[in-house]
C-alpha cells in the first residue's frame, strides 16, 4: 500500500496505481481525452497534467502514466496545471473547432475563442482507435502515419481495411466523431478526405 | 591475431608506430565530410597519380578532420629530420607542384599552415620530440600548431588522434595508446572500479542534458533484468553541428574502447549504435573500425583473452531529428514509429524492448577511454566545479575560423568567438551566439564572458546542447532567427503529444506574421503563453525545449519583435516584407552593371546617370547589393504606417 496526497486529501493506493487512477478511485476529477481505462495509456493528449511534489521539487506530469510513490503531493488543481489545460484546449479547439467535446471541455476551462486562425480538422490523432484495434479487436488495422502537423490515423495504403470484423470500437472511443458507422461499417477521415477532394477535382 | 596479453598489444602497437612515422616522406590527407567537401578527394587522387607517375617512395594516408574547416584542405607532410608541416586550402594543382617540391626541398611555405616539432601522446601524457635536425632555415619562422591561436586556447581530448592517424587502421590507434584502458579495464579492474573512476571524474553526458555519465551506469548495472543494453548515439541533427560525425570519421575506435569498457561496467553483452544514415563516411569507418576490432579480439567473444563477450551492431537512422531523444531512438531500434515516451520510467531500468539500457552519446564514449588511463583525478582537474573536462563545439556563422573546437570546459564564449574563431568577418558588428542546436537560445553581447558550463549557459537561458554554437553579426534579424528554427522544429515535431504538435506550429505562425508585417499587439503575450504551454506540457525534450529560440530572444532582443510588430520595420534589415531596395543618387556612377544583373529588370537610368530601383518590379533577391563597387545599391527598412 502507498500513501500519497492529492489535493491536500490523504488516500492509499496499491502500488504500480497511477495517479489518475488513483484520483478516479476518490471521486477526483481530472480530465483527459486520450484515456481509455481498458486501454494502454498513451500520454499525448497531455490535458490530464498534474503538479507533483516530491523532496521540495515541483512538476508537471501527465496522471495518466505518472505510477504513485510514497509521500508523493499531487495537486490536480494548481494555477499552473490550470494555465497549461487552457493552453492545451485552446490549441484543441484551435485544431477542431466545431468538436462538441472540445468545446464543452474548453468551456469547463474558461476558454471561449481561441487567439488562433482556426483549422478544419476532426480528429485530434489521441490514437485511441488505434489503441482499440491493437489491444481490444486484435485486428491491427489502424495506425498513425506521417509525423507532425502531417500525422494521420489511417490503414495500410488508405485503402479500406479488408479484414475489419466492423466491431465499431474504433468509432465508439472517438472523442471528436472523426470516425463514423456508415451502413454497419467504420468511415475513416481519409476516406471522406478522399471523397471531399475527388468532388474537388471533380 | 587475436590480442590476448600485453606483448601482443605491444607488437601491433610497434606496426602502428612503423606506419605513423615511416622512414621516409609521409603524406596525410584530412578526408573526413569537410575535408572532402572542400575538394580533399581530388587533392588526393592528384597526389596519388603524382607519386604513381614519378615512382616515388612517398607514403600516403588519408586522416581525420584537424578541426580547422576554413582552412581545408589541408595536407599534413612529414619529412625525415624535418618538422611536420601542415599546408592549408590545398588544391589538385598545388598537390602536383607539392611533390615534385618535395623532391627538391623546396615547399612553398606561402600554403604552410604550422608546424609540428613533436608527437603528442595524450594517453601517456607524453611528447615525443621529432628529429628536426635537417629543418630548412626557411622553417624557423612557421609558428607551431600550439602557437596559432585557432589551437592554443584549445584542449584535444575527444578529438586528440583526429587528423593525426588513419582512421581505417586499427594499428595507428594502438599506435597512439588506444585499447591499453580497455586492457588495463579486462585484466585489472572490477565493474565497481571503473563506475567510480567515471563518477569521480565529474563526466557528464554530452549529448546535451548532462546526466552524470558514472550514475547513469551505475543505476543501468543495478537494475533488474537481463539482457542490458548499451547504445551508442550518434543522430547527431542539430543544423550546423557535426561534433559527433567528425570523431566517428576521424576516430572511430576511441568510441568503440569507450562503449566496452561501458558495457564492462552496466554487464551488457550486446551493443547498438544508432547513426544518421546522412553520415555515410562515418558508417563506412564505424564498419571497418568493427571489422578490425573483431579481427584483433577487442569485439566478440573473449575479449582480450578474457571471458569478457560483447558485440555491437550498427543501425541507421532514417532522417527523423526526433529520434535523437533517447526513448524515440530505442523505439526507432525496435522497429517501432520513432516517437519518444513518458520517462517517468527511465529507459536505465526499462529501455529498449523493456530490458535495462545504457545511452551515451559518441562524444561521451570517446572521452572513457582517457578517464580510464589517465584517471579520474586529471579529468576532474581540468574544466569548472560542476562541469568537467572539455566540450567539442562547432563555430559556425558568422565567424572568421569556421571550424571544430574542444575547448575546457569554463572557457568563456567570449574567448572561443573572438579568440579562437578569430571575430565576426568584414568589420561587422558581433551580434548574438546560439548555443545548443534548435532546443537551444541566442545569448547576446553582453553577456559573452559567460563560462562554457552546463548550468551557466542554462542560467542565460540557452543550453549546452550537443555542440553547435551559430555565430551572429549586426546583419541577422532576430525574429527571422526565431521563426527559423521554430520551422526546422514545426517540421521535425512527430506530432505525438498536443503541446509540440499544435503549439510549434502556432508559435511559427505567429512569428511568420511578425515578420511579414502582420504582427499585432498582443502577438509577444501569445508566444509567451505558448512557451508555457511547450515548457509544462511536452512530452519530450524536443517540445519542451522548442520554445527556447523564442524566450530568449524575446528577453535579450525585445525591441526587435516591437520593430516587427509596431513599426511594421526590420531593424536588421532582413524580412523581405519589410525592407525596401533604393540606389544613393550621390554614390552611383550610372556604370549600368546593376541593370544588367537585375534578374526582374527592375532598374533603370542612363549610362553615367544615377539610376534607380522600381519597387514594384523588385523581387528584393539583393544581387545588386552584391554587384554594385561603388556602395550605392542599398537596403532600407523605414516602417509602414
Amino acid at each position: 500500500m502507498i500513501t500519497l496526497t492529492i489535493d491536500g486529501k490523504e488516500i492509499g493506493v496499491t502500488e504500480g496505481t497511477t495517479i489518475l487512477e488513483a484520483a478516479r478511485m476518490f471521486g477526483i476529477e481530472i480530465p483527459t481525452l486520450c484515456y481509455h481505462p481498458v486501454l494502454s495509456a498513451h500520454g499525448s493528449c497531455r490535458l490530464c497534467s498534474v503538479e507533483v511534489v516530491q523532496r521540495g521539487w515541483s512538476r508537471v506530469v501527465v496522471s495518466c502514466l505518472y505510477p504513485v510513490a510514497q509521500g508523493l503531493e499531487v495537486k490536480t488543481n494548481s494555477e499552473r496545471v490550470l494555465r497549461l489545460r487552457r493552453g492545451i484546449i485552446e490549441l484543441l479547439l484551435t485544431r477542431c473547432p466545431d468538436s462538441e467535446r472540445i468545446q464543452a471541455l474548453a468551456q469547463q476551462l474558461g476558454v471561449d475563442k481561441p487567439r488562433f486562425e482556426r483549422d478544419e480538422h476532426e480528429c485530434i490523432l489521441c490514437g485511441l482507435c488505434v489503441r482499440v484495434c491493437h489491444e481490444v479487436s486484435e485486428k491491427h488495422l489502424l495506425n498513425f502515419v506521417d509525423r507532425g502537423f502531417e500525422k494521420e490515423v489511417a490503414a495500410p495504403f488508405y485503402e479500406p481495411p479488408e479484414e475489419c470484423i466492423a466491431c465499431g470500437g474504433c468509432a465508439y472511443v472517438c472523442p471528436t466523431g472523426a470516425i463514423r458507422i456508415v451502413d454497419g461499417k467504420p468511415e475513416f477521415l481519409w476516406q471522406r478526405n478522399k471523397q471531399r477532394s475527388g468532388e474537388k477535382d471533380g | 591475431m587475436k590480442i590476448t596479453s600485453l606483448n601482443d598489444l605491444q607488437e601491433v602497437r610497434e606496426q602502428g608506430l612503423a606506419l605513423l612515422h615511416p622512414q621516409k616522406i609521409k603524406i596525410s590527407v584530412g578526408m573526413a565530410t569537410c575535408g572532402l567537401a572542400t575538394g580533399a578527394g581530388k587533392v588526393w587522387d592528384a597526389l596519388a597519380g603524382e607519386i604513381e607517375k614519378a615512382g616515388l617512395d612517398i607514403a600516403l594516408e588519408q586522416t581525420g578532420c584537424m578541426g580547422f574547416c576554413q582552412q581545408e584542405p589541408i595536407v599534413s607532410v612529414q619529412q625525415p629530420k624535418k618538422p611536420r608541416i601542415f599546408l592549408k586550402k590545398m588544391t589538385p594543382d598545388k598537390a602536383l607542384e607539392l611533390v615534385s617540391s618535395l623532391q627538391n626541398n623546396a615547399v612553398n611555405t606561402e600554403w604552410i599552415l604550422a608546424k609540428d616539432e613533436s608527437e603528442r601522446f595524450l594517453i601517456e601524457d607524453k611528447t615525443v620530440p621529432y628529429d628536426i635536425s635537417e629543418a630548412p632555415a626557411v622553417f624557423a619562422d612557421i609558428p607551431l600548431c600550439t602557437d596559432i591561436d585557432f589551437y592554443n586556447k584549445q584542449l584535444k581530448i575527444a578529438l586528440h588522434n583526429c587528423g593525426y592517424i588513419d582512421p581505417g587502421n586499427i594499428c595507428e590507434y594502438i599506435a597512439k595508446g588506444g585499447y591499453t584502458a580497455l586492457f588495463k579495464v579486462l585484466h585489472e579492474m572490477t565493474s565497481e572500479q571503473v563506475i567510480s573512476e567515471v563518477k569521480r571524474s565529474g563526466l557528464r553526458g554530452r549529448g546535451g542534458a548532462g546526466f552524470p555519465t558514472g550514475v547513469k551506469w551505475e543505476s543501468c548495472r543495478k537494475a533488474p533484468g537481463t539482457p542490458r543494453y548499451v547504445i551508442c548515439n550518434a543522430d547527431e541533427g542539430d543544423p550546423g553541428a557535426y561534433m559527433d560525425r567528425s570523431v566517428l570519421e576521424g576516430d572511430p575506435h576511441s568510441v568503440l574502447e569507450g562503449m566496452v569498457i561501458g558495457a564492462y561496467a552496466i554487464g551488457s553483452h550486446q551493443g547498438y549504435i544508432y547513426v544518421r544514415n546522412e553520415y555515410p563516411l562515418a558508417i563506412k569507418r564505424i564498419r571497418r573500425a568493427i571489422e578490425q576490432a573483431r579481427e584483433y579480439g577487442i569485439l566478440g567473444e573473449n575479449i582480450f583473452g578474457t571471458d569478457f563477450n560483447f558485440s555491437i551492431k550498427i543501425n541507421r537512422g532514417g532522417g527523423a531529428f526526433v529520434c535523437g531523444e533517447s526513448t524515440s531512438l530505442m523505439a526507432s531500434l525496435e522497429g517501432k514509429i520513432g516517437e519518444p515516451r513518458a520517462k517517468y520510467i527511465r529507459s536505465v531500468a526499462r529501455g529498449l524492448w523493456d530490458k535495462p539500457s545504457n545511452l551515451n552519446n559518441v562524444e561521451t564514449w570517446a572521452n572513457v577511454p582517457l578517464i580510464i588511463n589517465r584517471g579520474a583525478d586529471w579529468y576532474a582537474s581540468i574544466g569548472t566545479d560542476r562541469s568537467k573536462g572539455t566540450k567539442i563545439f562547432s563555430l559556425v556563422g558568422k565567424i572568421n575560423n569556421t571550424g571544430l573546437v574542444e575547448v575546457p570546459m569554463g572557457v568563456s564564449l567570449r574567448e572561443i568567438i573572438d579568440t579562437i574563431g578569430g571575430g565576426v568577418p568584414q568589420g561587422k558588428k558581433f551580434k548574438a551566439v546560439q548555443t545548443g542546436g534548435p532546443s537551444g537560445g541566442c545569448i547576446p553581447e553582453r553577456l559573452l564572458d559567460l563560462p562554457v558550463d552546463y548550468e551557466a549557459l542554462t542560467e542565460a537561458g540557452s543550453m549546452m546542447g550537443s555542440g553547435g554554437m551559430i555565430v551572429m553579426d549586426e546583419d541577422t534579424c532576430m525574429v527571422d532567427v526565431a521563426k527559423y528554427f521554430l520551422e526546422f522544429l514545426e517540421g521535425e515535431s512527430c506530432g505525438k503529444c498536443v503541446p509540440c504538435r499544435e503549439g510549434v506550429r502556432r508559435a511559427r505562425q505567429v512569428l511568420s506574421r511578425i515578420t511579414a508585417g502582420e504582427g499585432n499587439q498582443g502577438d509577444i503575450e501569445l508566444l509567451e503563453d505558448l512557451a508555457l504551454t511547450l515548457q509544462d506540457g511536452a512530452l519530450c525534450a524536443l517540445g519542451s525545449s522548442a520554445a527556447n529560440p523564442v524566450i530568449s530572444t524575446l528577453s535579450y532582443f525585445r525591441d526587435e519583435y516591437e520593430a516587427h510588430i509596431r513599426d511594421k520595420r526590420c531593424p536588421a534589415g532582413v524580412c523581405p516584407d519589410l525592407i525596401e531596395y533604393y540606389i544613393d543618387p550621390e554614390a552611383c556612377t550610372g556604370c549600368t552593371l546593376c541593370a544588367r544583373k537585375c534578374p526582374n529588370e527592375a532598374i533603370f537610368g542612363e549610362k553615367k546617370q544615377p539610376h534607380r530601383i522600381d519597387t514594384e518590379k523588385c523581387i528584393k533577391c539583393g544581387a545588386c547589393i552584391e554587384v554594385c563597387k561603388f556602395g550605392a545599391a542599398r537596403k532600407r527598412s523605414e516602417g509602414r504606417k
